[in-house]
C-alpha cells in the first residue's frame, strides 16, 4: 500500500519537475548567454497560458491552443527582446531587475485590462480527463502523465537542438565565450532575439499546461519563476542539462517533503509542533538544498564548458 | 498679498466644500492581484446598498474611501493606517482576510474608532483580544465549519481528510470542523498559502487514506483550481467533497462554463444563501442580479449588510457620528432588517445566528447557484465568546 503512494508522489514530483524544467530551460539560456537576469520570464508563463487558452476557448480545441501558442509567444517574445531588453545588455544587473520587473507590472496590468481580473478556466479535452490505471495499484490522471511526456519531448528536442543543430553550435559558443563568438562573426544581436523567443515559447507552453490544473491567474508567474531560479542555480547558470537534472531534483524533493515530513516529524515531535513545522520546514527544503550547493559547489552541479 | 491668498483660499473652500461629505466610511478589500474578483463583488454590493440608502445616513450625506490591501497584511495595514490618519474617516470596514485583519485592526482601534468586519472573523479578535469598537458582521471563522461538521455528522461520514491552506483562517476552519465532527480524521494537510496551486501531493495522500469525505476551505480562485484537481484526479465518484467558502457566485459561473457537473449537488454550509427567504435579502439578490446581471456572493451580501448595519447605528445617533458611545450601544442592538433575516449581537461583537445547509444545483433559467436547506445550527455563538472579557 505505502509503495503505491510513494510511486503516486514521485510521480508527483517529476511533473512539478517537468513544468518547472520548461521554466528554467528559458530562464538559463537568457541568464547564461545573455547575461540577463530575466524577473519577466514568469510574465511569458501568464501570457502563455491566457493566449493559448484564450485560443483554445475560440478554436474549441486545447492541441489548437498548444500549437498556436508557440509561434505567438515566439513573436511576442522576440518583440519583447527586440523592443526592451536589447538596451539593457551593457547594464549591470541591478537596471536589469529593476527593468524586468517593471515588465512584470506591465504584463500584469495589460493582462487585466485585456481579461479581466477573475482569469481564465481552461477545460481539458474529453480524451484527457480522468485517470488511469497504471498497474500495481496505481491510477494516475491522464493530463499529468501527458505533462510528463510533453515535457521529456522538449527535453529531447531541446538537446537534439543544442547538441546536434548549427543554431544550438551557436548558443554553446554564445554561452561558453560571448565575444569570441562575436568577433567570430556571429550575429548576435539576432542570436539573442531568436534564444529569448525559444525561451518564451518554453515558459509559455509550461504556462499553457499547467493551466487547466490551475487556472490561468494574473501573476501566475511568479512564484513559479522563484523556484525557476533556485533550479538554474542548484544546475549551473547557463547548462540545460543542469536545468533538466536541478528541475526533476527540486520538484520531487519539494512534493516528497510536502507529503512525508509531516509525518516523519511526527516520529519525535507531538502532534500539534509537527503540524504546524511540517508544512513551514517543507516549503524550505529546496532551498536549504539551494544552500547546500553553493556552499559546496558555487558554479552549480553541471556549469556550462568554459564559462566563467 | 494679502489678498491674493485669501482669493486663494475662497477658491479652495469653494472647491473643497462640495467633495466634503458628512460621514466617510473607509471600506478595505482587496482590488488587485488574482483575488481582486472577490473585492469587485465586495464593491459592487456596497455600491448598491449606497444606491438603496440614497447616498444618506440619517440625512447626512456618505462617502465611502475604497481602499486595496493588495491581498497582504503589510500592504493592508499601510491602507488602514492612511484611512485612519490622512482621510480621517470615521469608521473602517470591509477586510476580506484574516491575516490582513490582524494586523491592521490595532490601527483603528487605537484611534478610537469603530472597525467593522464585513468577512474575515479570526479567533483572537472573537476571544481574549475582543474590543468595545470592534464588530463583525459576518460570522466568526470556526461557526461554518463547524455546521459542516454536524452536517458530516448527520450524512454519516465516518472518516474524513481535510486539505486547508495554512493561514489563520484555514486553521480556524479545521479546527471549527474537528470541534463538531464526531468520526475519526483520517489525515489533515496544511498547504502553503497563498502560492501553493497545485495539490497533487495531497490528494494523492486522500487516495491511499480511503476516506468517506473530504473537508476542504479555499477561498477566492483557489477553490476552483483544487476542486477541477480533485476531479481530474479521480476522486469524486469515490470520496464526497464538503468545502466551506470555496463553492459562491464567484466561481460557480467558472465551473458552469467548463461544464464540470459533478459540482452540482455539491454540498455546504453558510449563514445565508442568495434564496434565503426575507424582504431585505430579496429586494438585495433581485437589485444585484438585475444591475450587474450575476447572483451576488455571500462577500457582497456581507458588505451590502455591513453599510446597512452602519446606517441603522447613524440613525440611533441621528446622525451624530462623533457620539461613540452611542454608536456602540446601538451596533451591540443590530437593529435591522439584514439579508440573513433576524439575528443578535454576542458579548464579543460577533453575531449569533442560523447556519445553513446549501446545495449546488441549476436554477429555473439554468444558472448554477445554490439551494438553502434547512438550519443545521440554530442561534449559534463561536465558541470564543466565553474568553471575551466584555
Amino acid at each position: 500500500m505505502d509503495y503505491v503512494l510513494l510511486i503516486e508522489q514521485f510521480l508527483n514530483g517529476f511533473q512539478l519537475g517537468i513544468i518547472l524544467f520548461l521554466m528554467a530551460a528559458g530562464l538559463t539560456l537568457v541568464f547564461g548567454i545573455m547575461d540577463l537576469v530575466n524577473l519577466a520570464h514568469g510574465s511569458m508563463f501568464m501570457i502563455g497560458a491566457f493566449v493559448g487558452g484564450t485560443i483554445a476557448a475560440v478554436t474549441g480545441s486545447f492541441v489548437i491552443g498548444v500549437v498556436l501558442m508557440i509561434p505567438a509567444m515566439l513573436l511576442i517574445g522576440m518583440a519583447v527582446e527586440m523592443t526592451t531588453l536589447r538596451t539593457l545588455y551593457p547594464r549591470d544587473h541591478l537596471d536589469h531587475v529593476l527593468a524586468t520587473f517593471g515588465l512584470i507590472l506591465f504584463f500584469n496590468a495589460a493582462t487585466r485590462l485585456i481579461w479581466g481580473p477573475e482569469g481564465l478556466v481552461v477545460p481539458l479535452p474529453d480524451f484527457l480527463e480522468g485517470s488511469v490505471a497504471l498497474g500495481i495499484g496505481i491510477t494516475y490522471p491522464v493530463y499529468r502523465i501527458m505533462i510528463i511526456v510533453v515535457g521529456l519531448l522538449v527535453a529531447l528536442g531541446l538537446y537534439v537542438l543544442v547538441a546536434k543543430t548549427r543554431i544550438g553550435m551557436l548558443i554553446r559558443a554564445g554561452a561558453s565565450n560571448r565575444t569570441m563568438a562575436g568577433a567570430l562573426g556571429v550575429n548576435i544581436p539576432m542570436l539573442f532575439s531568436v534564444v529569448f523567443g525559444i525561451g518564451a515559447v518554453l515558459a509559455g507552453l509550461a504556462g499553457l499546461i499547467i493551466t487547466p490544473i490551475t487556472a490561468a491567474q494574473i501573476g501566475m508567474g511568479e512564484d513559479v519563476l522563484i523556484l525557476a531560479f533556485v533550479v538554474i542555480v542548484i544546475g549551473g547558470i547557463g547548462s540545460i542539462r543542469g536545468a533538466f537534472i536541478a528541475s526533476i531534483v527540486t520538484g520531487v524533493i519539494d512534493t516528497m517533503g510536502r507529503s512525508f515530513l509531516d509525518v516523519f516529524l511526527l516520529l519525535f515531535l507531538p502532534e500539534n509542533a509537527a503540524e504546524s513545522a511540517g508544512p513551514a520546514l517543507s516549503s524550505m527544503m529546496i532551498y536549504i538544498l539551494m544552500a547546500a550547493i553553493l556552499f559546496f559547489r558555487p558554479q552549480g552541479l553541471f556549469p556550462p564548458k568554459g564559462a566563467q | 498679498m494679502l489678498k491674493k491668498l485669501l482669493g486663494t483660499a475662497a477658491v479652495a473652500t469653494l472647491l473643497a466644500s462640495p467633495a466634503a461629505a458628512d460621514i466617510k466610511i473607509g471600506f478595505v478589500t482587496t482590488l488587485t492581484t488574482p483575488v481582486a474578483v472577490i473585492g469587485k463583488d465586495m464593491r459592487d454590493a456596497v455600491e448598491l446598498a449606497m444606491e438603496h440608502i440614497g447616498g444618506k445616513m440619517s440625512g447626512e450625506d456618505v462617502e465611502i474611501v475604497y481602499a486595496d490591501d493588495e491581498f497582504n497584511s503589510q500592504k493592508g495595514k499601510q491602507a488602514t493606517e492612511r484611512l485612519v490618519l490622512r482621510d480621517d474617516v470615521d469608521i473602517v470596514a470591509g477586510y476580506i482576510w484574516s491575516n490582513v485583519l490582524l494586523a491592521s485592526a490595532p490601527v483603528v482601534l487605537n484611534a478610537n474608532k469603530i472597525l467593522i468586519s464585513a468577512n474575515a472573523g479570526p479567533s483572537p479578535l472573537a476571544g481574549a483580544q475582543c474590543n468595545a469598537n470592534f464588530f463583525n458582521i459576518a460570522w466568526q471563522n470556526d461557526q461554518t465549519p463547524m455546521a459542516l461538521g454536524e452536517l458530516l455528522n448527520q450524512q454519516g461520514v465516518k472518516s474524513l481528510y481535510l486539505v486547508a491552506p495554512n493561514y489563520a483562517a484555514g486553521q480556524n476552519m479545521v479546527a471549527g470542523v474537528e470541534r463538531t465532527f464526531k468520526g475519526k480524521v483520517v489525515g489533515k494537510d496544511m498547504t502553503v498559502w497563498p502560492s501553493q496551486r497545485d495539490w497533487s501531493a495531497e490528494l494523492s495522500k486522500v487516495k491511499a487514506a480511503k476516506p468517506d469525505g473530504v473537508f476542504t476551505f479555499y477561498p477566492g480562485p483557489a477553490g476552483p483550481a483544487f476542486i477541477k484537481q480533485y476531479q481530474q484526479a479521480g476522486l469524486e465518484g469515490d470520496v464526497p467533497l464538503y468545502s466551506v467558502y470555496t463553492l459562491d457566485s464567484i466561481s460557480l459561473p467558472l465551473f458552469q462554463k467548463a461544464g464540470m457537473e459533478t459540482v452540482l449537488g455539491t454540498k455546504m454550509t453558510q449563514f445565508w444563501a442568495p434564496d434565503l427567504d426575507n424582504a431585505a435579502n430579496k429586494k438585495f439578490v433581485g437589485d444585484f442580479r438585475k444591475k450587474y446581471g450575476r447572483y451576488p456572493s455571500f462577500y457582497a451580501a456581507q458588505s451590502y449588510d455591513s453599510i446597512m448595519y452602519i446606517k441603522s447605528a447613524v440613525e440611533a445617533v441621528s446622525g451624530d457620528i462623533g457620539n461613540i458611545d452611542g454608536m456602540r450601544a446601538a451596533l451591540e442592538k443590530a437593529d435591522f432588517d439584514s439579508i440573513r433575516g433576524d439575528f443578535t449581537m454576542g458579548n464579543n461583537h460577533f453575531p449569533i445566528q442560523n447556519f445553513y445547509e446549501r446545495t449546488v444545483v441549476k436554477d429555473a433559467d439554468g444558472n448554477w447557484t445554490t439551494a438553502v436547506g434547512r438550519a443545521v445550527l440554530t442561534n449559534h455563538q463561536d465558541p470564543y465568546a466565553s474568553q471575551c472579557k466584555m
